[in-house]
C-alpha cells in the first residue's frame, strides 16, 4: 500500500473512532461522505465482508481522483459532502392520494397516458394499488424462476447468489474507472440483478417498471445483468414517466456480460426532471454503461432515448472482446431550455471480425447544448473490425447548439470505418407544408421530429417506441412558434 | 368562394404582389399564368397563409369569411389546399402516416369521428386509383427521393384524399412526362364539380387541353394584367409575354 492511501486509511480510521459512529438503526445518515458512511450504508444493508471491502477499496480510490471536467458541459461544483448517500425509502412521508401530488406531474402522467393506477405508484402513493404490480411481480419471478432466470434488486442478490455477484461485479466498469463510477461503487444504494443461464432465451421484456422496489431507487444505483452461453435477454431500464426526483446528482453504474454467443438488449427511456424553463434545478445524470462481448458471437445493444436531466452525461459502450461479436448504439438525445447533454458511445474491437453501429440523432431546441462524443478503437489484434457511424443533429431555433466529437484510434490497418453526420435545422418549409395540409404546428414539430428518430425508435420495443415518440412532444412542447 | 380585393403582400420589405384582384366562384377553374418571377407562387402562398409573406393592404374573404384572420392549418381545415411548386421532403414519416395525420386534423376540426388505421388505408386505397399512383409510394416517406414527377403526383394524390373546396396547383404539369400528365389531369377533371373550385397556376397551354379553364389571367409584376377566356393562353403561346411586358410597362412610365 502506498504512502498515501495508508494516510488516508489512518485518517479516516481515525474518524471513525471520534467521530460520527454508526447507528444501524437510523433511517438516514447525516450529509456528507466518509468511510464511516460507507460501512454504515455496507452494514444497514447486512452485506457480506468483501463487499464492504471493494466498496473501501473504491472510496479510498475516489478520494484520489479528480472529478473530469473535459465533457462540454458546465455545472457549478458539486459539494459531495453536502449529498445524503443513504437514505431509506421514508413511508410517512409518502403523499396519502393524488390529491397531494404536484398536479404539474400529474399533467404529464396523463399526457403520457398512463392508467390511473400506476399514476399513483409512480408517485409513490402508498395505496393498494401497489400491491397489484407486487403480485404482478411475483408471478413474474415465478415465472422466470423456472427457466432459472434471476432477476431481483442488487441487495437481494448479493444475499442470495453471492458467488455470481462476486465473479462478476467490476468485472466491466472496474471501482476504479472513473470519478463517477468510483463513487457509485463505493456508496451505491440498490439496483437491478439479471442472470439469465446457458441456452436460455428469456421469455419477456425484463421492465424495472414491474419491480415496485425500485421506484424509489435512489441516485446512485447499480446494474448487472449477465446472459450466459446463447442466452438472451431484452432490458427495459426505469419507468418511463419523469420522476420528479430532488436529488441532484445521479451517478449510476450498469455492466453487462455476454457470454459466447449470448446477446443482451439493453433499452433506457430517460426522463428524469430536465430543471424549469429557466434553467433552475434537474438531474445531472452522470452514469457509467458499458457492456461486455465476452465470447464469440456475441451482441450488446444499447438504445436510449434521453429527454430528460438538466445534464446528461453518458456513453454506453462495448467491448468486443470475442470474436465475431456485435455491438450496437442506438441513441436519441433531446435537449431544450437549458439542458445540456453529451452523450455517445464507445466501441472497442479487439476481437477478430467485430462489427459495430452507431446511430445517434440530437435533437437541440431552446438554448441548450447538445455534444455527441463517440469513440471508435480497433485494437491491433482485431482483424477485419467493421464499424458504422451516423450522427444527425436537428436544431429547432437559433439559440442552441448541437456538437460532434467522433473519435477514432485505429491500430489495425483491415479495419473499416464509415462515418456519415449531418446537421439539420427543423425546416419552416416542413412545418408550412403540414400546416396546409392541417396539422397544427405542435403536431408537425412532433410529426418531423420523430421521423428523424425513426432509425432509432424502431429498436425499442413497441410500447416502448410510443411512450418514446409521446415524450419527444413532451419535452420539445412549445420550441417552435 | 373566393374574393381577393387589392392584395398586396411583401417579403423582407420587398414588395411581390402589388394589388391583385381576383374572384372565383364555385364550379370554376381559374388559370393563371406569367413570367417567372411575376409573383404566382406567392400568391398562391398567401392564400395558403404562409407567414413568411406579409399582407400590407388588400383583403380575401373566402366562404363569406375574412381568410387573412386564419391561420394556414385552419385554412386548409376549411378546404384550401396548395399543391406546391416544390413539394417538401418529410424524411422518416410515411406517406400514408402523414395523410391520415392531415386528414384526422381536418376532421377533428370539423367534430367528425378519425379514422383509424385501418379504415384509413381504405379510403386511401380508393383515392390511390384517382391518380393511378402505385402502392408502393403509401410506405415511402413523404416526398423522400421521389422523382420531379412523383412529387408532383403525390400532391395531387393528397387533394384526392382530402377533398378540398379550393384548390391552388402551382405548376402540378412541370415536371409530369406526357403520360403522367394525362394521368394526373384527368386525375384533376375528376375530383372537378359544381361545389369546388381550381385555381391553376401553370406555363403552358398544353396543360388546359386536359383541364379547361373558364378563365385565364395573367401576373405581370405582382398585378393580374390581362384576363380573358381559355383563348387567352392560346394566344400566349402563339405569342409570349412581350405585348403584356411593354403594354403593363408603358402603363406604369405614364
Ligand atoms: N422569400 C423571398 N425572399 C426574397 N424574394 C422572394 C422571396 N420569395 C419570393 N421572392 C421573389 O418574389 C418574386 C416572385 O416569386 P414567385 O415565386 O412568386 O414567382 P413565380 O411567378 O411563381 O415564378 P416561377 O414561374 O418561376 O415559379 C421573385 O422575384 C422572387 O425572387
Ligand atoms: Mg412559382
Amino acid at each position: 500500500m502506498s504512502e498515501e492511501l495508508k494516510t488516508i486509511e489512518t485518517l479516516t480510521k481515525s474518524e471513525y473512532k471520534y467521530g460520527w459512529t454508526t447507528d444501524i438503526e437510523a433511517d438516514s445518515a447525516p450529509p456528507g461522505l466518509s468511510e464511516d458512511i460507507v460501512r454504515f450504508i455496507s452494514a444497514k444493508k447486512e452485506e457480506p465482508e468483501w463487499l464492504l471491502e471493494w466498496r473501501l477499496k473504491a472510496y479510498r480510490r475516489w478520494l484520489e481522483m479528480e472529478e473530469p471536467d473535459w465533457q462540454n458541459v458546465h455545472y457549478p461544483r458539486i459539494d459531495y459532502q453536502d449529498i445524503i448517500y443513504y437514505s431509506a425509502p421514508k413511508v410517512k412521508d409518502r403523499p396519502k392520494s393524488l390529491d397531494e401530488v404536484d398536479p404539474e406531474l400529474l399533467a404529464t402522467y396523463e399526457k403520457l397516458g398512463i392508467p390511473l393506477k400506476e399514476q399513483e405508484m409512480l408517485a409513490g402513493v402508498a395505496v393498494d394499488a401497489v400491491f397489484d404490480s407486487v403480485s404482478v411481480a411475483t408471478t413474474f419471478k415465478e415465472k422466470l424462476a423456472e427457466q432459472g432466470i434471476i432477476f431481483c434488486s442488487f441487495s437481494e442478490a448479493v444475499h442470495d447468489y453471492p458467488e455470481l455477484v462476486k465473479k462478476y461485479l467490476g468485472s466491466v466498469v472496474p471501482h476504479s474507472d472513473n470519478f463517477f463510477a468510483a463513487l457509485n461503487s463505493a456508496v451505491f444504494s440498490d439496483g437491478s440483478f439479471v442472470f439469465v443461464p446457458k441456452g436460455v432465451r428469456c421469455p419477456m421484456e425484463l421492465s424495472t417498471y414491474f419491480r415496485i422496489n425500485s421506484a424509489q431507487t435512489g441516485q446512485f444505483e447499480r446494474t448487472l445483468i449477465v446472459a450466459e452461453e446463447g442466452a438472451y435477454v431484452s432490458y427495459l431500464e426505469g419507468c418511463t414517466a419523469p420522476m420528479r426526483d430532488e436529488n441532484q446528482l445521479h451517478a449510476a453504474v450498469v455492466e453487462l456480460v455476454a457470454l459466447d454467443d449470448a446477446q443482451i438488449k439493453y433499452s433506457t427511456v430517460q426522463n428524469w426532471y430536465p430543471g424549469d424553463e429557466h434553467g433552475k434545478g434537474g438531474i445531472y445524470n452522470f452514469v457509467t454503461k458499458r457492456g461486455k462481448c465476452a465470447g464469440v458471437n456475441s451482441k450488446i445493444s444499447w438504445t436510449q432515448v434521453e429527454t430528460g436531466s438538466a445534464i446528461t452525461w453518458k456513453y454506453p459502450s462495448c467491448i468486443l472482446q470475442g470474436d465475431n461479436s456485435v455491438g450496437e448504439f442506438y441513441s436519441v438525445a433531446v435537449t431544450n431550455n437549458f439542458q445540456q447533454a453529451d452523450t455517445g458511445t464507445k466501441m472497442i474491437h479487439l476481437g477478430k471480425n467485430t462489427k459495430s453501429t452507431i446511430i445517434s440523432k440530437g435533437i437541440s431546441a431552446g438554448k441548450s447544448q447538445n455534444t455527441y462524443r463517440g469513440l471508435v478503437k480497433i485494437g491491433k489484434n482485431a482483424e477485419n473490425a467493421r464499424n458504422f457511424s451516423q450522427c444527425d443533429s436537428m436544431l429547432m431555433g437559433d439559440k442552441c447548439g448541437a456538437h460532434t466529437f467522433p473519435y477514432l484510434e485505429i491500430k489495425n490497418e483491415t479495419a473499416q470505418i464509415e462515418h456519415e453526420a449531418t446537421t439539420s435545422k427543423i425546416g419552416e418549409d416542413q412545418i408550412f407544408y403540414c400546416n396546409q395540409r392541417g396539422i397544427s404546428t405542435e403536431d408537425a414539430v412532433n410529426m418531423i421530429v420523430n421521423g428523424f428518430c425513426k432509425e432509432v425508435f424502431r429498436e425499442l420495443p413497441m410500447e416502448f417506441a410510443v411512450e418514446a415518440q409521446k415524450l419527444l412532444g413532451i419535452s420539445l412542447e412549445g420550441s417552435v412558434g | 368562394m373566393l374574393e381577393i380585393k387589392n392584395l398586396h403582400a411583401s417579403v423582407e420589405g420587398k414588395e411581390i404582389l402589388n394589388g391583385i384582384d381576383l374572384t372565383v366562384n364555385a364550379g370554376e377553374v381559374h388559370a393563371i399564368m406569367g413570367p417567372n418571377g411575376s409573383g404566382k407562387s406567392t400568391l398562391a402562398q398567401v392564400l395558403a397563409g404562409h407567414e413568411g409573406f406579409e399582407v400590407t393592404d388588400g383583403s380575401v374573404t373566402y366562404e363569406g369569411k375574412d381568410m387573412l384572420e386564419l391561420s394556414a392549418e385552419d385554412r386548409a381545415c376549411e378546404g384550401v389546399f396548395l399543391a406546391f411548386q416544390y413539394p417538401v421532403e418529410i424524411p422518416g414519416v410515411s406517406n400514408t402516416y402523414f395523410l391520415r395525420a392531415a386528414v384526422n386534423a381536418q376532421r377533428k376540426y370539423h367534430g367528425e369521428e378519425e379514422y383509424d388505421a385501418v379504415d384509413f388505408l381504405s379510403l386511401v386505397k380508393e383515392k390511390m386509383k384517382i391518380v393511378e399512383m402505385d402502392e408502393k409510394f403509401l410506405n415511402r416517406a413523404v416526398n423522400q427521393g421521389f422523382s420531379g414527377g412523383e412529387k408532383k403526383r403525390n400532391e395531387i394524390f393528397h387533394m384526392a384524399v382530402l377533398n378540398p373546396k379550393l384548390s391552388i396547383l402551382d405548376e402540378t404539369d412541370s415536371g409530369l412526362d406526357i403520360d403522367a400528365l394525362r394521368i394526373v389531369a384527368g386525375g384533376v377533371n375528376k375530383l372537378r364539380s359544381k361545389d369546388n373550385a381550381i385555381v391553376l397556376v401553370t406555363h403552358y397551354q398544353r396543360l388546359l387541353n386536359y383541364i379547361e379553364p373558364d378563365f385565364v389571367h395573367v401576373l405581370y409584376g405582382g398585378k393580374i394584367v390581362k384576363s380573358g377566356g381559355k383563348e387567352l393562353a392560346l394566344e400566349l403561346e402563339d405569342q409570349g409575354y412581350d405585348n403584356i411586358r411593354e403594354a403593363s410597362d408603358s402603363a406604369v412610365a405614364v
